[in-house]
Parts: structure tokens; C-alpha cells; sequence
């Protein structure tokens, strides 16, 4: 057992209302410059939809991801006998057209044009060329047209839907739509690692934040195809990729990401889970059906003394043990399996977990015939919602809907369960029945309820202690880098020759 | 004219490539050193991304194959020859480097016509970019014209041109194998040595960043700040991979 410590995610879909404040937190501290305009490295999709950039879950163009062949894990589009090849073109590389041009207005001409009979404009510019630009799209170009027949039907989640499903999808009473927001998943197998010729993208080994190294990167872009979930960026202007980087200087400092703190609807909760770094590769090559479970089963119990003892012998904290005991993310991911991975059939062990929504499935119902569906099928209209099951299970199950019903089922057992504590209009009889069948209890109901519903910032983020102090001390003297360089970079400032 | 020559030679051929020399070996490590930052393929494939297979693709073969040419026509002189003794090899020789040659011209065509084309990529050539490009068009332009007008270049290649470099090498410049020699084999030769000389303050630096660990390193890298021998070497040093 080689245990590992990773700062690990979740997000509750039924709380997220798609105010995009997330994104623009993030981008005002990161990506608000040049060469950077372009990217979100949090961004905020309307499901069903393109998303960005625009349809990223193509795998048959983009290669995302790791494959099994013959027993073996590899990458789809890349490897170290192909990279070779590629190097000069990737065949891969989506261009800033899948993503947008970036541009800003012409504001100068509302001020400067001369006295006409029409009121002056300002056109947009390319923030790139300087010269006007057509806008042919832009960041959430598809917000909020979930059903739309333009945008939605061409969400790959779609696949293996029946074609009157597809219908209802956009059919007028029936539109629905749910917000999926996204940040780097900091795997456990990252393809984008794994691809980077330089080796510059690397998993830290205390926290498993996935970072670009900005001084190794040489621009060979093999991270951007590979990573399926296209979380990393290419910097026009420094010709270096940028991603996702956790806000680890906030995290370092006890601060939740600026993401994770400005989330309006407290949808994203962060903590820290301890895993078995041994099982990564055995865990990545199970048959799709299987990697849900392998992935859980790689997440170790932080109160098992054996994991505990492997975990100090490896030199974690006892804080980040601690703190893993006291992970919103354990009880989601492991005790409650509310929450699943992202196109876990990408097979890099995403480390962001979703909790599929509800919302839609209850609102189709009249409250009447809900009560009658009790009575005869307690979890009859989980399949008759707006939002087709297999839709769900595309994103979250690699196509499989076990696993998301399980969690739906659950989720819903326990609205009906706090339905009848607060509100008393449904039969408590009834509640307890269905978190049996859901395979819950009335305890794991209220702790449920609790850390979804009543759950303050810090029940939500849970940060462990980073210790850098004792980092830096055991090997340098903390005095000597006081003053002396910029943030990010280690080396010593000098007259070089 | 030949006056004129007998003025230039010396300067153009024993000078110059000492001076190139120079510029490369201690320019390009001070721009590692304190500028490693900037050590990039300067890659605009995210700007545009189909011109760019048909200019880069062709380019890079092509001159890869040419140079692997020109290096073994200076290591191995001896063998050269005698491999040529056949003329069939000789022909085979010739007509595969001038195709490469020409694949390459191709290529940086096509990659100077994109970028003049293409707004967004022209946006972001650099004055230094440009230059570079002239000057490999005028070296790939010349290099073909050996090519097609002065036939048997590998065989008399070998003959001339290596003893030269070598004479070079021992810090004994001896350029009469090659003061006799036509005006564009001598642009060939004094364009070359300005690319080397210039090679610091140009995109080339990245050719020397292409050979990696990445053949032989675990898939997954992982940096460790906790344990012995991070830190400093926390961003040269792969760390202990997973799988």
C-alpha cells in the first residue's frame, strides 16, 4: 500500500444555479492578461450542450484520455513512439477557433468619430490582430440553450438516446437543462502528464495538484490534446500552457480556492482524500462497467488504523490525516456514493466528483401523481424524468446508469425523508421505506440533509495544512529566498555569467 | 574581383565561423542560463492549424534528412567516397537529398506564406522571425541550386568541404580547398555560419531542447516537497513516478 494524500472535489449539481460567479473569480486572479484571455480555467456549461471548447468530449477528434489495449494502458491520441512523429503537427491540437478569438470594443469611436447622422459604435476587435473581427463565438456562447436544436443536440451525452427522447429534449413543455461546472480534475493517471514530452506538468506529491511547469514547458502542446477534458490551455503570446492550478498559494495559506469561496449556491465542496497510489494503473485498465468501483475502491478509509499507519510512513501529516477524517469529499464519494466522476471511461482517475441533479426529475411530476408513483413505484419517476437517465449516465456512469441511479435514488429518498420532518404532508412510513430501499438510513439522511443543505464554509472546505514551512526549512534556509525572487520561481537571482 | 575575393575569403572563412561559433556555444548557454524561460518551439499550431501541417511537416523531414547529411559527409569523409565508387549509390544519393532539399524549400515556403497570410500568425512573427526566415530561404534556395547545378555535391562535399572544417577544428584554418570554389557554394557556406551566429537570438534554440528523457521516463511524473533532494531540484528532477 502506497498511500497518498489528494485534494480531491466535489460539486452538487442540483446547487449549482449557473451564475458563472466561479469563473469570473478565477479569471480575475489568473487568466485577466494577455495571451490568457481566452482561457477559463473554471468554466461554467449548460448541459445538454457544446461546452468549452466547443463539443471537448469528441474523443474520436481530439483523442483524449488513456485506452486499454491487449491489457495495456495507453494514451489515445499520443505516446512516447508517436510523440516522436507528431511533434512538428499534432493532429490533435484543437485551434482557438474550437475556443473562441478573444477581442475587446472599439470604445475609443464612441468618443473620436466624427458628427454623422448615426450614432457611433464600437465594433469588436481582436484582442490578438488589433483588427476588427466577425464574432463567431465566445465564452458560454451556449449558455442556457439546453434544448436548443442549434447547440444541444450536438452534446455527445446524447449517444444511444432514442430518437423521441431526443425530441423531448427540446420539445417546448419538456426543455431541460442543468449547469455543469468544471475545473481541472487533478487526476490520479493525468494524460496530460503522461504526454508532455518535457516533462513538465507534474503531480505533486503532498497535495496532487497537477501543475504546468512554465520554465520546462517548450510548447510541444501534447498536454492540450491529451487531456480529455481539455483543461489545459496554450498561452499565444508566452507559448506555454497554463491549467488549472487550484489556487494553490490560497490553498497553501488556508484559504478555500477563489472558486470554491465565491460559489454562490455552496455547490463545491473540497477536502482531502487519502489513496492508494499502487492500484492507479490496475484501477485505470478495468472494463467500463468496473472503473467506477475500482476508482472508490482506491480511496482508503482515513480512521482504518492500517491506512493511517501506511499514511505516516509515508510521510504524511498527521493534520492532512486528520483533515481527511473530516472530509466533505469522503462521505460524498465513499460512504454515501452521491457523487461520481466525469467520463470516468477516459480512465485518468478525475479527482472532481459531481453529484448528478435531481431538480428536473421532481419538477415534472404533479404533486398528486407523485403521491400515486409512491405507492406503486417508489423511484418510477427517477426514469420518467425530463432528463433521460441514459443522458446522466453518458457523463457520469461511462454509459451506465447503475451507479447514477443509485445516487438519484438516494438523493431522492432523502428529499422524501426531510419532506416528512418538516413539512409532514407525506407519510413517514413511506420516507423510511424508501431510504431502505435506497440503501440509506435515516442517520445517513440527516447527515446528508446537513452537509448539502446546512453546511457552512468550513463543513464545505475542509483545507489540510500544506506544511511548506518544514519544506523549505529542511533544505534551504527560509531567510535566503526572503525578497529574492518572483512567486513561482526557485531560481537565484545572480549575474548569471 | 578576384581581388576581391583574395580580401573576403580569409575573412569570411577563417573569421566568421570562429565568431558563429562563439555566438552559439556562449550566447545560447547565457540565454539558458538566464533567460531559459524563452527556450520554446514557439509553436503558432493553436492559431492555425491546417496550413500549418502542410509548411511544418515537410520542412522539418526535409532538413532533418539534409543536415544528417551534411554531418555525415564531415564525420565520415572516407566512407563517403568510397560508398560513391558505385555510381548507382552516388545517383541514389543525390536524387534522395535533393528531394529532401526540395521538400524542405517546399515546407519554409509554405510556412512564410502562412504566416504572411494568416492575421493572427503574422501578428505574433517577430522582427527576429522574420529575418530568420530570409535567411533560411536564402540557404535552402542555395542549397537546392548546388543540388540541381553542381551535380556530385555528396562526393565533392566530402572532398572540399570536410578537410575545410576540419582545418577549422584544429584551429588551423586552410581554405584553399574551397577559395576556388563558385559564388553559391560560398553563400551557402557564409549563410550558414550567419545562422549559427545568430542562432541565440532567434527560435532556433529550440532544436536544441528536442532531445528529452521522455523515451525512458515513467509516464506519470511526480515532484516531492517533502522529501530529500526536492526543492532546488524540484524543477529539473523527475520525481518517483507511479506507474
Amino acid at each position: 500500500m502506497n498511500v497518498r494524500s489528494q485534494i480531491s472535489m466535489v460539486f452538487h449539481l442540483d446547487k449549482c444555479l449557473g451564475c458563472h460567479t466561479c469563473s469570473i473569480a478565477c479569471k480575475n486572479i489568473w487568466t485577466s492578461r494577455k495571451g490568457a484571455e481566452y482561457m477559463w480555467w473554471n468554466n461554467v456549461e449548460t448541459k445538454p450542450g457544446c461546452g468549452y471548447p466547443t463539443r471537448w468530449e469528441n474523443q474520436e477528434k481530439y483523442g483524449g484520455g488513456w485506452e486499454t489495449s491487449n491489457g495495456n494502458l495507453r494514451m489515445k491520441s499520443t505516446g512516447k513512439g508517436r510523440a516522436i512523429f507528431n511533434i512538428f503537427h499534432n493532429p490533435r491540437l484543437p485551434s482557438l477557433d474550437d475556443y473562441y478569438e478573444p477581442w475587446t470594443y472599439d470604445y475609443p469611436e464612441l468618443f473620436n468619430a466624427p458628427e454623422g447622422p448615426d450614432q457611433p459604435a464600437a465594433r469588436p476587435v481582436s484582442k490578438i490582430t488589433g483588427k476588427l473581427i466577425q464574432i463567431q463565438a465566445g465564452p458560454n456562447w451556449d449558455d442556457d440553450l439546453g434544448g436548443s436544436p442549434v447547440y444541444a443536440q450536438n452534446d455527445r451525452n446524447l449517444v444511444g438516446l432514442t430518437d423521441e427522447q431526443r425530441q423531448q429534449l427540446s420539445s417546448i413543455e419538456r426543455l431541460v437543462l442543468f449547469y455543469f461546472p468544471r475545473i481541472c480534475n487533478h487526476c490520479l493517471n493525468p494524460a496530460c502528464v503522461a504526454a508532455c514530452p518535457s516533462g513538465a506538468l507534474y503531480k505533486r506529491g503532498e497535495d496532487g495538484i497537477v501543475l504546468v511547469d512554465q520554465k520546462r514547458c517548450r510548447a510541444w502542446r501534447f498536454c492540450i490534446s491529451a487531456c480529455p477534458y481539455k483543461k489545459v490551455f496554450f498561452n499565444w503570446l508566452t507559448y506555454k500552457s497554463e491549467k488549472c492550478i487550484l489556487c494553490f498559494p490560497r490553498l497553501e495559506t488556508g484559504q478555500a480556492p477563489a472558486c470554491f469561496h465565491s460559489c454562490v449556491g455552496r455547490a463545491r465542496y473540497l477536502g482531502v482524500l487519502l489513496y492508494d497510489a499502487d492500484q492507479i494503473e490496475t484501477a485505470a485498465k478495468h472494463r467500463d462497467e468496473e472503473l467506477i468501483e475500482a476508482h472508490r475502491s482506491m480511496i482508503l478509509d482515513p480512521r482504518d488504523p492500517v491506512v493511517i499507519q501506511a499514511a505516516l510512513q509515508n510521510g504524511i501529516h498527521s493534520s492532512v490525516i486528520e483533515a481527511a477524517q473530516k472530509s466533505p469529499v469522503y462521505k460524498f464519494v465513499k460512504e454515501w456514493k452521491l457523487a461520481l466522476p466525469p467520463h470516468i471511461e477516459y480512465r485518468t482517475l478525475p479527482m472532481l466528483f459531481y453529484i448528478p441533479p435531481l431538480s428536473p426529475v421532481m419538477a415534472m411530476q404533479g404533486k398528486d401523481k407523485l403521491v400515486e408513483n409512491v405507492s406503486v413505484n417508489l423511484f418510477h419517476d427517477i426514469d420518467e424524468a425530463r432528463l433521460p437517465m441514459k443522458f446522466l449516465a453518458n457523463l457520469f456512469g461511462a454509459g451506465h446508469e447503475g451507479k447514477v441511479r443509485y445516487a438519484l435514488r438516494k438523493v431522492k429518498a432523502v428529499r422524501w425523508y426531510r419532506r416528512a420532518v418538516t413539512v409532514g404532508d407525506v407519510d413517514m412510513a413511506t420516507a423510511e421505506h424508501m431510504l431502505r430501499e435506497a440503501d440509506s438510513s435515516p442517520e445517513e439522511a440527516e447527515d446528508i440533509y446537513r452537509l448539502t443543505s446546512l453546511c457552512a464554509l468550513e463543513d464545505r472546505v475542509v483545507i489540510p495544512p500544506a506544511h511548506r514551512e518544514e519544506t523549505i526549512e529542511r533544505v534551504e534556509d527560509t531567510a535566503e529566498h526572503q525578497t529574492n525572487h518572483g512567486f513561482g520561481f526557485l531560481t537565484e537571482l545572480g549575474r548569471g555569467m | 574581383m578576384s581581388n576581391l575575393w583574395s580580401y573576403l575569403d580569409p575573412l569570411l572563412f577563417s573569421v566568421l565561423p570562429y565568431v558563429a561559433f562563439f555566438s552559439f556555444f556562449l550566447l545560447t548557454i547565457q540565454r539558458y542560463r538566464q533567460r531559459g524561460f524563452s527556450y520554446s518551439s514557439y509553436s503558432s499550431q493553436t492559431l492555425e492549424n491546417k496550413l500549418h501541417f502542410w509548411s511544418t511537416v515537410p520542412f522539418h523531414y526535409g532538413i532533418l534528412v539534409v543536415l544528417t547529411g551534411h554531418v555525415i559527409g564531415f564525420l565520415f569523409p572516407r566512407q563517403l567516397l568510397l560508398f560513391n565508387r558505385i555510381p548507382v549509390r552516388l545517383y541514389i544519393l543525390e536524387v534522395s537529398a535533393l528531394i529532401f532539399g526540395l521538400l524542405a524549400l517546399v515546407g519554409l515556403i509554405a510556412a512564410v506564406s502562412r504566416r504572411i497570410i494568416e492575421p493572427k500568425v503574422r501578428g505574433l512573427t517577430s522582427v527576429p522571425d522574420w529575418i530568420l526566415y530570409g535567411m533560411l530561404l536564402v540557404q535552402l534556395a542555395s542549397g537546392v541550386n548546388l543540388a540541381v547545378f553542381h551535380s556530385w555535391g555528396i562526393s565533392w562535399f566530402a572532398a572540399t568541404a570536410t578537410p575545410y572544417l576540419r582545418s577549422l577544428l584544429t584551429l588551423h584554418p586552410d581554405i584553399s580547398s574551397i577559395a576556388g570554389m563558385p559564388f553559391s557554394v560560398k553563400l551557402h557556406i557564409v549563410n550558414a555560419y550567419l545562422l549559427i551566429g545568430l542562432f541565440p537570438f532567434t527560435r532556433l534554440v529550440h532544436i536544441l531542447i528536442v532531445p528529452n528523457p521522455y523515451l525512458w521516463r515513467k509516464p506519470q511524473v511526480v515532484r516531492w516537497y517533502t522529501r530529500p533532494g526536492a526543492t532546488k531540484a524540484a524543477g529539473q528532477r523527475f520525481g518517483r513516478g507511479s506507474i
